[in-house]
């Protein structure tokens, strides 16, 4: 992952920010308008077409405050993983990443059974709106987790190379640490203003 | 780093890469790096001057074929009921002149100078990630290549070649028909064919291509410069490139989530655009015209930072209000994000947000008029040099007001309920278009080509380029105000008698024709500046920024050692400024200069997207086995990325001979 020029030798000393944690920031930002656009999507037809579904039928709050309190407590890990990176304790980084890739792992089989049941319930991708809306919405998020999984599972072989030293390789767990956070907090807004919002005078 | 080579000592002078041996990467490959193939060193270079000549040769290429899209439209136009081409083919050109213009030959051509031009003039070695450069750079050609790939099936449709029975029957329509905007439903799948889909994966690849690149300038512009290169001295091209690309950014993932959308309506039956299930194909336009207009200033900020560049070195003083022409750009950005619901007033929006974006788009005009009126004070008590560069530059300020004055018609929702889709609008944005950008990219290409190419113009070919296209453009695109005043609608492929459009009309392509034969002549004025020009020396213009500091063409490495700067305008500071403003140059600390290893990989991964593209816009149409031929595009991607990732970044060091 590491495509920098820029070496001590290059002269630029004054880096308030790495290179690549800029890079990240810049696409976590743009990750917030491709969010944003799917989310004000779902939200304008749950508002145009309200009689179309009845969404609080099919949510099941205990299966997704689950999955939602399991992704939360993964990104704890990830935490710990990218504390323990930067204190050069690559025995600790090893213990918190399979935790955090085990969460990961939790929650998207929460989200496949999930999609599976809504399937079932007859919720899909040509039943209507909120069909289209929810299934590219949610689905978009999971594959930001399962990529994260990969990477996660990718710099844990890495890991084993002997090749991570506590300077080049904290920026990196750093950078994956910033994706997963933003992954984390999405989810959290999607199950407020996509699930929550739902039984409000319900419950 | 353990691929870095070994420091030899620095009495020797490595200034030739190709002296060195290659060496290997952690994947045990050889790496391109020293290679004496001059093919497999463009292929595979990571080196931002290179990756910027190969933009714009590849972008003037497209303007060519968008522009001969636009004569054969005009050609069709000229007589009333005119039959040269069908309407459905008439439509295939529009739409392809619009896309093809924005997307394959204005964006690439500002990606063009933003590569070479803004490492140089922040003091840089490179971009901040070389190897992401080279993939933006490649995964545009794939993105050209699967939106234009239509044009290749339509031939293959016309030449009778389709079996009548085979999975093809029936279909003869394979390029993009729908306008550059694609407004729902006409994107639907019972309405367009394979087009439509060529064109969502095409624009899908570019946006790829456009994001990896802003991202990369940002952190380019923000971490790379030299010492002392604070913010507030930076040349006004780089600031643009900033805020060009912080726009790409943030306006981009709109139109992805758009197409997205608009990919699982065609192919898996969703509703998001579709009426029957409870859709609403406005949608598609709001989601549209909030990256689109962005777009609008994704095009035009650099040509603005070009001419900001032009007009002070040949007036011969500083850009009057740097740091307020500095904010504009900044604010125009900004607004851009704010005003794109004056492409919808048509639609019904509501008393309240019409009233809302009518003034907004007003405001945007404070601004961009703000920057004229920095660019006319620049002038005043300047001693002018009618210089090719300057006289593009001077033509760009006339021309692009007049668009932007057309512009702020627009923008009363009552004028445009008029003008809406008539030949009005044409005429605003052609004149923005090309009177604005093109005038301006034109500028640039005098400005820096000698530069680029360490050559000298030729002659005095460049005032015929300038009267050819200028008295062209206007010949053009004047008459359509009054066309559209007249009532003649956009993307109509023919008219009747009597309406009173047949004169114009005739004016209109006689002047398209009169603008083809500028653009014909500054295409030959650049053939033989390249082939034969003087040397041009480092400094022909007497200009004022960092880049005109080295070496024309610039080594390899930019800059022998790493210049420190104490003043916005540096180079003009250091050759007539105070003791105290000149560029001073770190010292040689022995180690050489690092430079970036070149690689395969980026270019495999991004040419992964055409198997995935073309795949998945085939199996969409229905033809068989493109399922699996999408699934090879996308372990190319894989591969490409992953090995990328394991090859590590590599890197070796030059030694060149001190000249100072």
């Amino acid at each position: 992952m590491s495509d920098s020029a820029t070496h001590h030798e290059d002269g630029h000393k004054s880096l308030i920010i790495d290179n690549k944690k800029l890079l990240m920031w810049l696409f976590l930002g743009s990750d917030c308008m491709f969010f944003g656009t799917l989310i004000s999507t779902h939200l304008i037809y749950r508002k145009l077409n309200p009689e179309e579904f009845d969404p609080t039928s099919m949510f099941s709050l205990e299966l997704t405050s689950f999955s939602t309190f399991i992704l939360l407590m993964s990104s704890f890990l990830m935490a710990l993983a990218v504390s323990a990176m930067h204190k050069g304790q690559i025995k600790s980084f090893r213990r918190n990443t399979v935790g955090v890739i085990f969460f990961g792992l939790i929650f998207l089989a929460c989200q496949v059974y999930e999609f599976t049941e809504f399937a079932h319930l007859g919720l899909t991708l040509e039943s209507g709106t909120f069909g289209s809306t929810f299934y590219l919405m949610t689905g978009t998020h999971g594959v930001h987790v399962a990529i994260g999984v990969f990477w996660l599972i990718c710099m844990l072989f890495y890991s084993y190379t002997g090749k991570m030293d506590a300077h080049e390789s904290a920026v990196d767990v750093e950078v994956a640490g910033l994706y997963w956070h933003f992954v984390d907090i999405v989810w959290i807004i999607i199950f407020t203003v996509v699930y929550l919002i739902e039984f409000i005078g319900k419950v | 780093m353990s691929t870095v080579t070994e420091t030899p000592a620095p009495s020797t002078h490595t200034e030739d890469k190709h002296v060195l041996k290659p060496e290997r990467s952690n994947l045990g490959l050889m790496r391109p790096d020293h290679n004496k193939s001059v093919l497999i060193d463009w292929l595979t270079t990571v080196d931002h001057k290179k990756i910027g000549i190969m933009y714009g040769a590849i972008a003037l290429f497209f303007l060519l074929v968008g522009g001969v899209e636009a004569l054969i439209i005009r050609t069709q136009l000229a007589f009333p009921e005119n039959d040269l081409i069908s309407a459905q083919r008439y439509n295939q050109l529009f739409t392809m002149h619009g896309t093809t213009m924005i997307f394959l030959a204005i964006m690439p051509l500002n990606a063009a100078f933003f590569n070479f031009l803004v490492p140089l003039q922040i003091g840089a070695r490179d971009v901040a990630f070389p190897r992401i450069n080279s993939f933006s750079l490649w995964a545009f050609v794939a993105g050209a290549l699967v939106i234009n790939f239509g044009w290749v099936l339509q031939a293959v449709e016309v030449m009778g070649l389709f079996s009548a029975s085979g999975p093809t029957a029936g279909m003869n329509d394979f390029v993009p028909s729908m306008g550059w905007f694609g407004y729902a439903p006409i994107t639907g799948i019972e309405f367009t064919g394979a087009g439509t889909d060529f064109w969502i994966m095409g624009l899908q690849i570019l946006g790829v291509a456009s994001l990896s690149a802003a991202m990369n300038f940002v952190v380019t512009i923000i971490n790379m410069r030299a010492p002392g290169m604070k913010m507030m001295r930076l040349p006004v091209f780089t600031w643009m490139t900033l805020v060009v690309s912080l726009l790409i950014v943030f306006a981009f993932p709109a139109i992805t989530i758009a197409l997205a959308q608009l990919m699982f309506d065609r192919t898996f039956g969703t509703s998001f655009f579709v009426t029957a299930g409870g859709g609403q194909p406005i949608l598609w336009q709001h989601l549209f015209w909030i990256f689109g207009h962005p777009e609008v200033y994704i095009l035009v900020l650099p040509a603005m930072g070009i001419v900001s560049e032009v007009l002070p070195t040949f007036s011969k003083k500083p850009l009057f209000g740097y740091a307020i022409v500095v904010f504009s750009g900044a604010v125009i950005g900004f607004l851009g994000f704010a005003v794109w619901s004056h492409h919808m007033f048509t639609t019904g929006l509501g008393k309240v947000a019409t009233a809302a974006f009518s003034l907004l788009t007003m405001a945007i005009a404070v601004p961009t008029g703000v920057k004229i009126f920095n660019w006319v004070g620049t002038l005043w008590g300047g001693r002018v040099r009618f210089a090719p560069p300057m006289i593009f530059a001077l033509g760009f300020v006339w021309m692009f007001m007049m668009g932007g004055f057309s512009g702020i018609m627009h923008a009363s929702a009552p004028a445009d309920a008029q003008q809406q889709d008539s030949y009005f609008v044409i005429a605003h944005f052609h004149y923005v278009a090309i009177g604005g950008i093109f005038l301006a990219v034109v500028s640039g290409i005098y400005f820096w080509l000698p530069k680029i190419v360490g050559k000298m113009w030729k002659g005095k070919l460049s005032i015929w380029v300038a009267i050819f296209s200028t008295v062209g453009l206007n010949i053009t695109f004047f008459p359509m105000h009054f066309l559209g005043l007249l009532g003649m609608p956009r993307r109509t492929h023919t008219y009747l008698e009597g309406f009173g459009w047949e004169t114009y009309n005739l004016v209109c392509t006689i002047g398209s024709y009169i603008l083809a034969f500028g653009i014909f002549l500054l295409v030959v004025d650049i053939i033989r500046c390249v082939r034969s020009g003087e040397p041009a020396g480092n400094d022909p213009w007497d200009a004022r920024t960092l880049e005109w500091e080295t070496t024309s063409p610039p080594q390899v490495y930019n800059f022998g050692r790493t210049p420190v700067i104490a003043a916005r305008d540096a180079l003009w500071e250091h050759k007539h400024g105070p003791e105290n403003r000149r560029i001073t140059y770190e010292e040689d600390d022995g180690h050489g200069i690092h430079m970036p290893s070149q690689s395969w990989m980026p270019m495999i991964a991004s040419l992964g997207f055409v198997p995935l593209g073309l795949g998945l816009s085939l199996m969409q149409a229905g033809i068989p086995y493109m399922g699996y031929v999408a699934i090879f595009g996308l372990f190319m991607i894989a591969l490409g990325v992953a090995l990328w990732a394991i090859e590590g970044p590599g890197g070796y060091h030059l030694h060149p001979e001190e000249e100072k």
